[in-house]
C-alpha cells in the first residue's frame, strides 16, 4: 500500500515509471543473471560449422527459388500415393482413436469413475501424451512392418491420449444437476451417459475431433520419415534426392490442406455450437 | 416442431414426444451412412497397402522387442548427458529465437495493431505456414541446407515456434481492453508509445505464459529432432535404433520421459506464477 502511495506521489511530481512484470527486484536480478549465465554456457557449447553454413546459403536460396517454382508434375504419382495414404491414415486413425478415447475419457473423469479405473485411464493418457508420435511410430513400425497401418495405429494411439484428457476434463466440468435429474427418473448408467452427460460434452467433442483430425494430418506428414507411410515418406525421399522443387510442392500441398481443414473446422465448430 | 400439440381433439395419452423430426432423423442416418462408407473405403486403402503377414507376427515381435529392451543399459546413460544438454539448448535457444521473431509478427497480425490490412495478411501467412509444418520437417529441410548439427535444430524449433506463439499472441492482442489504449491516445502519445504503454502491459502475462508453454512443447519436440540429424539426444536414439541396441533405446526413452516430466512441472509452476 505504501509502495502504491509512493508511486502515486512520484507520478504527481512528474517522475513515473511503469510497474515491472516481476515486482521484487531481487527476483528480477536473479532471473537476469540466470539468463545471462545460461546464454553464455549455451552459446559456448553450441558448435557451429560456419564454413558448412556458408556453403548452405546458396542451397537455401535454391530452396527458396524452388518454392517459387514448385514441381508438381514429375513426381506426381509419388505425391498422389503419399497423399492418399496420409489422408486415409488421418481419417481412420481419428475415427478409431476417438472411439477408443471415449471410454478412456469417461474412465478418467473423477466424477464418473471409481478410483482404480480412474488411475488406470489416467496412466494410459500420461503414456500416450509424453512420447512424440515419431517415437511411438518407430516402435509400431518395428512391430507391424513398414506402411500406413503402423502410421494409423500410431496416430490412433496419440489421439487417445489427447482426446481422452480433454474429454475427461470436460466431463468433470459438466453441470451435475442434469445428471441428478436423470438419475432421479431411475435411468440406468447407460441412459445417464446418453441423456445427461453426452448432450453436455457433445459440441466440444465434435470441435475437438475436428481439431484432432487437423493435427493427425500434420503428424501423418511427419511419421513417414521413420517408415510409417504417408506423404512424409514422399517428402523424405525428395529431400534426400535434393529435389527441392518436388519437396516444395509437397510442402505447399501440406500447407494448403492444413489451411483448408482449419477453415472448415472453424466453420463446422461455429455451426455446432 | 417435434412435440405434438395437445388440442381438444388430441388425447394427451396419444401425444408422443420425439427428439427429432422424421426429416432430421433421415438426414442423420444419411450422414452416418456416408461417414461409415468413407471410413471403410479408407480402411480398404490402408489394408491394401499392408503386408498382413507382418501384422500377424506383431504380438511376437512386440514381446521380442520388450524382452530386448528390458534390462536398460544403465551404464550407457553416462554418455547421454552431453546430448541431453544439447537437447535442452536446442529447445531453449530455439524458443528464444522463435519468440523474438513471433513478437513483431503478432503485432502486425492483430487486427487492432496492424499498420495495414495487406501487412496483416502477410503476417498471417507467415504464421499459418510456420504452424502447418512440423518442426521435424523444418529440421529435415534445414539439415539438407545447413548440414547436420545443433544449429539446424535450433532454427527448426524457432521457425515452428513463430506460428504457435504468433497465433496465440495476436489473439491475445485482439482481446485487449480498449480503454487503456484510448486513455494513452488521449494524452497525445505516438503510435509506439500507445503500443508500449497501453497494449504491451496488457498482453505481457499472456506472452510470458505462451512462451513458457511453447518451451515445454519444444523440449518434447527437440528430443526427436536428432532422428533427421539435427542434434540432441535423438542422434543417440537414431544410432541405437539403427544398431538394434534396444537396451540403449529403452534408457534413452526413460531419460526423455524424465526430462519431459520435469519440463512440464516447471512450465506449470511458472505459468501459475504469471497468471
Amino acid at each position: 500500500m505504501t509502495e502504491h502511495a509512493e508511486r502515486l506521489q512520484r507520478a504527481a511530481s512528474g517522475v513515473w515509471r511503469r510497474p515491472p512484470l516481476i515486482r521484487d527486484w531481487r527476483y528480477r536480478l536473479a532471473l537476469a543473471l540466470a539468463v545471462l549465465v545460461y546464454l553464455v554456457l549455451a552459446s559456448w557449447s553450441v558448435e557451429v560449422n560456419w564454413t558448412r553454413v556458408a556453403e548452405g546459403a546458396s542451397r537455401g536460396l535454391n530452396f527458396l527459388g524452388a518454392f517459387l517454382q514448385p514441381d508438381f508434375t514429375s513426381r506426381w504419382r509419388d505425391i498422389q500415393q503419399g497423399l492418399l495414404e496420409s489422408l486415409t491414415m488421418t481419417l481412420t486413425s481419428t475415427v478409431i482413436g476417438i472411439l477408443l478415447a471415449i471410454p478412456v475419457g469417461i474412465g478418467a473423469a473423477r466424477n464418473m469413475a471409481p478410483l482404480p479405473i480412474y488411475l488406470f485411464c489416467r496412466s494410459i493418457i500420461a503414456i500416450s501424451r509424453t512420447f512424440q508420435e515419431v517415437i511411438i511410430a518407430i516402435l509400431f513400425v518395428v512391430m507391424f512392418g513398414f506402411g500406413p497401418l503402423a502410421g494409423m495405429i500410431t496416430l490412433a494411439f496419440a489421439t487417445i491420449g489427447f482426446m481422452a484428457k480433454l474429454l475427461a476434463e470436460d466431463i468433470e466440468d459438466i453441470d451435475e444437476r442434469q445428471v441428478e435429474a436423470i438419475r432421479a427418473t431411475g435411468g440406468s448408467w447407460l441412459q445417464l451417459m446418453n441423456y445427461a452427460v453426452q448432450p453436455q460434452v457433445m459440441p466440444r467433442l465434435i470441435g475437438l475431433s475436428l481439431y484432432r483430425l487437423d493435427i493427425n494430418f500434420r503428424e501423418s506428414a511427419v511419421i513417414g520419415i521413420v517408415g510409417a507411410g504417408g506423404i512424409g515418406a514422399t517428402l523424405n525421399t525428395s529431400l534426400s534426392r535434393y529435389e527441392y522443387d518436388t519437396a516444395a510442392a509437397v510442402l505447399l500441398i501440406i500447407i494448403g490442406i492444413v489451411m483448408m481443414t482449419e477453415y472448415l473446422s472453424g466453420y463446422v465448430r461455429k455451426w455446432v455450437q | 416442431m417435434p412435440v405434438k400439440l395437445i388440442e381438444p381433439g388430441n388425447d394427451l395419452s396419444q401425444a408422443e414426444w420425439k427428439l427429432r423430426t422424421t426429416r432430421q432423423q433421415w438426414l442423420i442416418w444419411l450422414g452416418w451412412l456416408v461417414g461409415i462408407s468413407l471410413f471403410l473405403l479408407c480402411w480398404k486403402v490402408i489394408s491394401d497397402n499392408t503386408m498382413w503377414v507382418f501384422v500377424e507376427d506383431a504380438p511376437r515381435q512386440g514381446a521380442d522387442l520388450l524382452r530386448r529392451m528390458m534390462p536398460p543399459d544403465w551404464a550407457y546413460s553416462e554418455r547421454l548427458w552431453k546430448p541431453l544438454w544439447d537437447t535442452l539448448n536446442i529447445a531453449t535457444l530455439g524458443t528464444l529465437l522463435g519468440i523474438i521473431m513471433a513478437f513483431p509478427c503478432a503485432f502486425l497480425a492483430a487486427r487492432n495493431t496492424t499498420p495495414h490490412p495487406l501487412i496483416r495478411s502477410l503476417a498471417l501467412m507467415i504464421i499459418v505456414s510456420s504452424r502447418s509444418i512440423n518442426s521435424l520437417i523444418w529440421a529435415m529441410l534445414l539439415v539438407t541446407i545447413l548440414g547436420p548439427g545443433i544449429l539446424a535444430g535450433i532454427l527448426a524449433i524457432a521457425l515452428r515456434s513463430i506460428g504457435f506463439v504468433g497465433k496465440l499472441l495476436y489473439e491475445a492482442i485482439e482481446e485487449i481492453h480498449p480503454t487503456p489504449v484510448e486513455a494513452i491516445t488521449a494524452t497525445g502519445a505516438s503510435r509506439m508509445q500507445v503500443m508500449s504503454y497501453a497494449v504491451l502491459p496488457q498482453v505481457m502475462p499472456a506472452f510470458a505464459g505462451i512462451s513458457i508453454y511453447r518451451w515445454d512443447i519444444n523440449i518434447r519436440e527437440s528430443t526427436v529432432l536428432g532422428l533427421v540429424g539435427a542434434g540432441g539426444i535423438g542422434l543417440q536414439l537414431n544410432a541405437a535404433i539403427n544398431t538394434l541396441a534396444w537396451d540403449r533405446v529403452s534408457i534413452i526413452f526413460i531419460l526423455i520421459f524424465a526430462t519431459v516430466l520435469v519440463s512440464e512441472y516447471i512450465s506449470a509452476k511458472v505459468r501459475k506464477a504469471f497468471i
